[in-house]
């Protein structure tokens, strides 16, 4: 593939640099808040697209490598000094470990039992952190200030949190292309059309399966390490959270599942509404209702989400978005 | 190694287990009759709570007397909730079901925590207490298990002695042979979505007559019941009543060898493990 005539791709990637760039450039603290969760959803819709979208696994738990990269990168940078950078990129092999010594297994499940069984181990591993007693048990773990020191103080250390966050999000996009236009994707797209036939054809189902779930745990392992770096502080409830876990589901159902633009765009809109609904005097006790409702109607009656839909309504448009 | 403490907290387990398994058998039926999950089951065991709460509360009746409104009102909700949320997307993929029960779990929570607030409720009920050496039974929860097993015996009884009944089980084992035989397929799929739904919402009610509650409080019981109901078999509702035993026994002894807060490691693992080995159920055939 010639990387110079993927226009989609370059523009894509132009396009959430240069909203990256505008907390950066304003050097506004609450803009830089705003576009670190924009950029953390993206990351995690991304990655649950690669295994639900292009395979065809509901990974309803898979939250629970945000938690894992952030809690192996966490106690790291606390108990042993270890720099943010080399703590990610633990945090995210630690993951990508764990999720292919689980894939092997779960992965052979189909349907239901797939997506029930990663709740199980969603569940099973915040409760078996909130009793690990060197992860801080059920309180977690929080930084001395003295941890920041190395980065230059707090201040420096929470922009570098961000400027991990804008790397991860290019590199997660790139790989969801790359991924979506290689063979291994199309073997992916096989499989969740049919499995059987798939694998009359030569591909070799859990070898794929298990390799998308491997780069799918890789990147929000990542995000949970530079989100709770930035955070100074773990607990096992907000880092295994089943909820975020289904609104990462319900952002790639809006944009649109099994494309790369739709979850980039599903975790815009859903960011922005959600917080416009949590600030707005009227719907701030309502978010969750609305969110529901939303939600409900896509499943109902837009089930290709935006960006689907608007490949389904034009020939140019599903020439151009990929 | 006290055997005393080991038999009281056995008797215990086994008896909050017929109440979680109420639950688990409205889940059951559910995925037995139309192969759906439903996510929205943890947010109707809480309002099931709350109904109950209210009718003690706000009407001053008797909280049992709530029970029968939760039934009735349970049906009804499940039906609506049927029509809403599930008619259309009956024939779709799984995610699509996941996720539109899952969009009814967030709109409950939605309204109901701001209707209700996540403030924790209880209901002050005294029925006294039974004691015998170490055993001491609260009568509270021995009515709650004599409710679980006549619902349960009136579900067996409707399931199988009535032409209704019959009916859900036959669009259970094939819809479309069902509908041959001029069995109103829509019908008996709403109405098995209510029973279900009803079948949460008296396990709500009972649980609210035995701990304090909040809005929030479903979830926990929505887990128990996935694990119930896999223990039992997917869509068995005799495995799901011995599920609950089950694990309400397993809950009641692995207190007194490993610290409370290792028991749910040890039943999501449990879990995982025999989705994987067999996923039919402890009960299911192979």
């Amino acid at each position: 593939m010639n990387l110079w005539k993927q226009p989609f791709l370059w523009a894509t990637l132009l396009v959430i640099l240069v909203f990256a760039l505008i907390p950066i450039v304003t050097g506004s603290a609450a803009l830089r808040e705003d576009w670190l969760l924009i950029l953390l959803y993206l990351v995690l819709a991304s990655s649950i697209n690669i295994i639900m979208g292009y395979t065809g696994y509901v990974s309803f738990g898979h939250i629970v490598y945000f938690g894992i990269g952030g809690y192996v990168a966490f106690f790291l940078i606390q108990q042993a000094g270890m720099h943010l950078v080399f703590a990610t990129l633990i945090g995210g092999l630690v993951a990508v470990l764990i999720a292919v010594l689980i894939g092997m297994p779960v992965l052979r499940l189909r349907g239901a039992y797939f997506a029930l069984a990663t709740i199980g181990i969603n569940e099973a591993m915040r409760n078996f952190v909130a009793n690990f007693e060197p992860f801080g048990g059920s309180v977690g773990m929080f930084f001395n200030y003295e941890v920041y020191t190395a980065y230059g103080g707090a201040k420096d250390a929470l922009w570098l949190a961000y400027y991990g966050m804008v790397v991860v999000a290019l590199a997660v996009v790139a790989t969801s292309f790359f991924v979506k236009k290689s063979k291994f994707g199309l073997g992916l797209m096989a499989i969740r059309e049919d499995q059987d036939v798939a694998q009359v054809l030569g591909i070799d189902p859990a070898r794929h399966k298990v390799t998308a779930y491997a780069i799918s745990a890789f990147f929000p392992a990542l995000a949970g390490a530079l989100f709770f770096f930035k955070n100074g502080v773990i607990e096992p409830g907000p880092a295994f959270l089943l909820h975020r876990s289904i609104e990462g589901l319900v952002m790639v159902m809006l944009g649109g599942y099994g494309t790369v633009l739709g979850p980039i765009v599903g975790a815009f809109v859903y960011e922005r509404l959600r917080s416009f609904l949590i600030t707005n005097p009227t719907f701030s006790s309502f978010h969750l209702f609305i969110a529901g409702l939303l939600l409900l109607l896509i499943v109902l009656f837009v089930t290709a989400g935006v960006v689907g839909w608007l490949r389904q309504k034009s020939p140019t448009l599903r020439r151009v978005l990929e | 190694m006290n055997i005393e403490a080991l038999l009281a907290s056995s008797i215990d387990g086994l008896m909050l287990g017929f109440v979680y398994g109420l639950a688990a058998m409205g889940l059951t039926l559910i995925f037995g009759v139309m192969k759906v999950i439903n996510l929205g089951h943890g947010p109707i065991i809480a309002l099931g709570m709350f109904i109950v709460y209210l009718v003690a509360t706000q009407l001053g009746l008797n909280p049992y007397l709530g029970l029968v409104i939760a039934l009735l009102l349970g049906l009804a909700f499940g039906i609506v909730v049927y029509f809403l949320a599930v008619h259309r997307v009956i024939n779709a993929p799984e995610l699509t079901t996941l996720l539109a029960t899952f969009s009814v779990n967030l709109m409950i929570i939605g309204v109901g925590t701001v209707v209700f607030t996540t403030t924790p409720r209880a209901l002050a009920i005294d029925l006294g207490t039974w004691q015998s050496g170490v055993i001491t039974v609260l009568g509270t929860k021995a009515v709650a298990v004599v409710i679980a097993v006549i619902v349960t015996g009136a579900l067996y009884a409707f399931l199988y002695r009535t032409r209704v009944g019959k009916s859900i089980r036959a669009v259970a084992n094939n819809r479309a042979a069902a509908e041959l035989m001029g069995i109103n397929s829509t019908w008996v799929l709403a109405l098995s979505f209510g029973i279900g739904t009803m079948l949460a919402m008296i396990s709500g009610g009972l649980l609210a007559t035995l701990f304090s509650f909040t809005i929030l409080s479903g979830g926990i019981y929505e887990l128990k019941s996935f694990v119930i109901v896999v223990l039992g078999g997917l869509g068995n509702p005799t495995g799901a009543l011995v599920g609950g035993i089950v694990l309400g026994l397993l809950e009641g002894i692995t207190t007194i060898f490993i610290p409370v807060g290792w028991v749910p490691v040890i039943e999501y693992v449990v879990f995982v493990l025999i989705i994987l080995v067999r996923p039919t159920g402890l009960l299911g055939a192979r």
